[in-house]
């Protein structure tokens, strides 16, 4: 399959820029610190991954655009994508095939956060249905972000622009269904707001209840930025 | 005279091989870039084992071209085809079909060279056999063994160039694209560039692009020239070449003399030596004169050099003049808008 030569060569070149050692570094140790030593774990004297799952969509803000933000914006930049188009992929192969990539690296960093449940299951007994639920609504919840990451370096030239925009965008998708923003909307607005708000559609994930909108909110999601993304670069062909 | 009637029929002995479609194939083809119109409609068609010259000066299209034939450009209107194959509706297939060096040469310079002609590989479709084998080829082609596990970023420019060459014939394509190949390179690598080149050019069709007309000629079998986004003059380099001396009196060499204009034109008519043109002084020195004369005319310029040799006139300068194809070039594109559509319809106009 074409989209997974891509993928994996997307993988194998995140390993030789340093982008793959600050996330897969970066993240669990960031998990780990705010989780176990700046949160209320301990004080909390239960055995419960809830605190960790919690700070996930936070730390998938920051993390997830740094892996996706080099992806587009870096090919147009050096003039790779001409390269890249001529050889013989359909967009959707690229588009899928970098997707692919970036969420391998995500499913990576999720994978190192391991030892944290471990670490919890030491200290007492650990429920490990939510845990599953829990990793598995992360991975739902890293695939929509690496996809709006994605498309935000389609839209743009520099990799670090690529990288605020797509951080920004996940922080909208936290914010929007915040009190303050609830209140400054029309009701109706307000309540599609709520239902597209990142935080509480992976909080009813990690508690264990793996609903079918919820998933479904998360796949459409992805794919719909997805598509965009293949939409963006089509149109570079003609318009550039 | 229809220049480009010449190349319908097949000029060279490797064109009759060919009895299916042309390998590459252009009708009407316009682009523009916003209100800028790239190409305003060319039409050429290149058979197999043709090497072509594309030329024009910067800005005339002849990159927007190559990249709507490589399939990375969408064109406004018109079709071009690869063997066959559309470019619009068949890209994969065309893809598989051209090896294409685009222009400054973009390369992944974290990647080492030989994982990137892997991925190259793999993008073609080849299986692990294919590509090992395919990779040895190439690599001993281009000669790449020194930098083979290298990053592309810490190879010199002419290794570069070389990776580049080398993942534009991985999957042995019978059309190469070349933009611009020995741009940048040394003269060492020049010469090397072109040797491949030539070697290439015995059993493929390759369609390329330089600023170095010189190299054009001693590459190419063929010419097409555009200006301004029109095709303005298209046939086989002989054909252009003495069109162009029959039209233009396309000059030959220039003999310069230590005296004066007025002592010049007066040794000329004792010694009845006709046909050749007293010319302005090289460098606009006052103490020289100069004639030339055309390369045609052997007999004008060996009774001119015979009667110099006998008065033992002082000779500071016998130049060749700027080659023919250069002076079809100048005199074809530096035609303003006034001339250009006259000269498009006499010389390439759609046959």
């Amino acid at each position: 399959m074409k989209a997974w030569v891509l993928a994996r060569r997307e993988w194998r070149v995140a390993f030789d820029t340093p982008i793959a050692y600050v996330v897969l570094a970066l993240f669990p140790a960031l998990t780990a610190a705010f989780f176990l030593l700046m949160g209320p774990f301990f004080a909390q004297r239960q055995a419960s991954l809830r605190g960790f799952f919690a700070l996930l969509p936070m730390l998938f803000i920051l993390v997830v655009p740094a892996t996706t933000m080099r992806l587009w914006a870096e090919e147009r930049r050096s003039g790779t994508e001409e390269i890249l188009h001529t050889y013989p992929f359909r967009v959707r192969d690229l588009v899928l095939g970098k997707f692919l990539g970036a969420w391998g690296l995500v499913f990576s960093a999720l994978v190192l956060t391991l030892g944290i449940p471990l670490a919890v299951a030491s200290l007492g007994p650990l429920d490990w249905g939510p845990v599953w639920g829990g990793y598995f609504g992360s991975m739902l919840l890293g695939a929509a972000c690496v996809a709006i990451g994605l498309f935000c370096s389609a839209c743009c030239r520099n990799q670090i622009v690529a990288w605020i925009l797509g951080a920004l965008v996940i922080l909208l998708f936290n914010l929007c269904g915040s009190a303050a923003v609830a209140a400054a909307m029309p009701k109706g607005l307000a309540a599609l707001l709520l239902q597209m708000d990142f935080g509480r559609r992976f909080e009813s994930l990690h508690r264990g209840v793996i609903a079918l909108p919820d998933v479904v909110f998360f796949v459409a999601l992805t794919a719909l930025f997805l598509i965009a993304n293949g939409l963006v670069v089509e149109t570079r062909r003609w318009r550039s | 005279m229809d220049e480009a009637q010449n190349l319908s029929s097949p000029g060279s002995p490797e064109a009759v091989a060919g009895a299916g479609p042309p390998v590459v194939e252009v009708r009407g083809l316009k682009r523009s870039y916003g209100p800028v119109q790239a190409l305003c409609g060319i039409d050429f068609r290149i058979d197999a084992g043709q090497v072509v010259g594309f030329l024009g000066p910067n800005g005339a299209g002849k990159t927007t071209a190559m990249k709507i034939l490589t399939g990375y450009l969408a064109a406004d209107s018109g079709c071009a085809a690869v063997c066959g194959f559309s470019v619009e509706e068949a890209p994969l297939e065309v893809k598989q079909r051209v090896g294409y060096l685009p222009e400054n040469n973009p390369l992944y310079s974290e990647q080492r060279v030989c994982d990137f002609l892997n991925f190259a590989g793999l993008a073609r479709g080849l299986n692990r056999l294919q590509r090992r084998q395919a990779l040895d080829r190439v690599v001993a082609l281009t000669g790449l063994e020194p930098v083979f596990r290298r990053p592309i970023g810490e190879c010199s420019k002419g290794f570069r160039q070389r990776v580049g060459l080398a993942q534009a014939l991985l999957h042995d394509p019978p059309l190469l694209i070349l933009d611009e190949p020995t741009n940048g390179l040394d003269p060492n690598q020049t010469q090397e560039m072109r040797q491949r080149i030539r070697e290439l050019g015995t059993e493929k069709t390759v369609l390329l692009t330089s600023h170095v007309l010189p190299e054009v000629e001693a590459l190419a079998e063929r010419v097409i020239l555009i200006h301004q986004g029109l095709k303005v003059a298209d046939g086989l380099l002989n054909d252009l070449r003495t069109g162009q001396s029959e039209a233009d009196q396309g000059l030959a060499f220039r003999l310069a003399i230590r005296a004066s204009t007025a002592d010049l034109q007066r040794f000329l008519e004792t010694h009845q030596v006709e046909a050749v043109e007293v010319v302005e002084a090289p460098w606009g020195r006052p103490d020289l004169a100069a004639v030339q004369a055309r390369v045609e005319d052997w007999k004008a310029w060996e009774a001119l050099t015979e009667a110099v040799v006998q008065a033992a006139l002082p000779v500071v300068e016998m130049t060749p003049l700027p080659s023919s194809l250069e002076a079809v070039f100048q005199r074809l594109t530096r035609a303003g808008e006034s001339g250009l559509a006259q000269e498009s319809n006499d010389k390439g106009g759609p046959r």
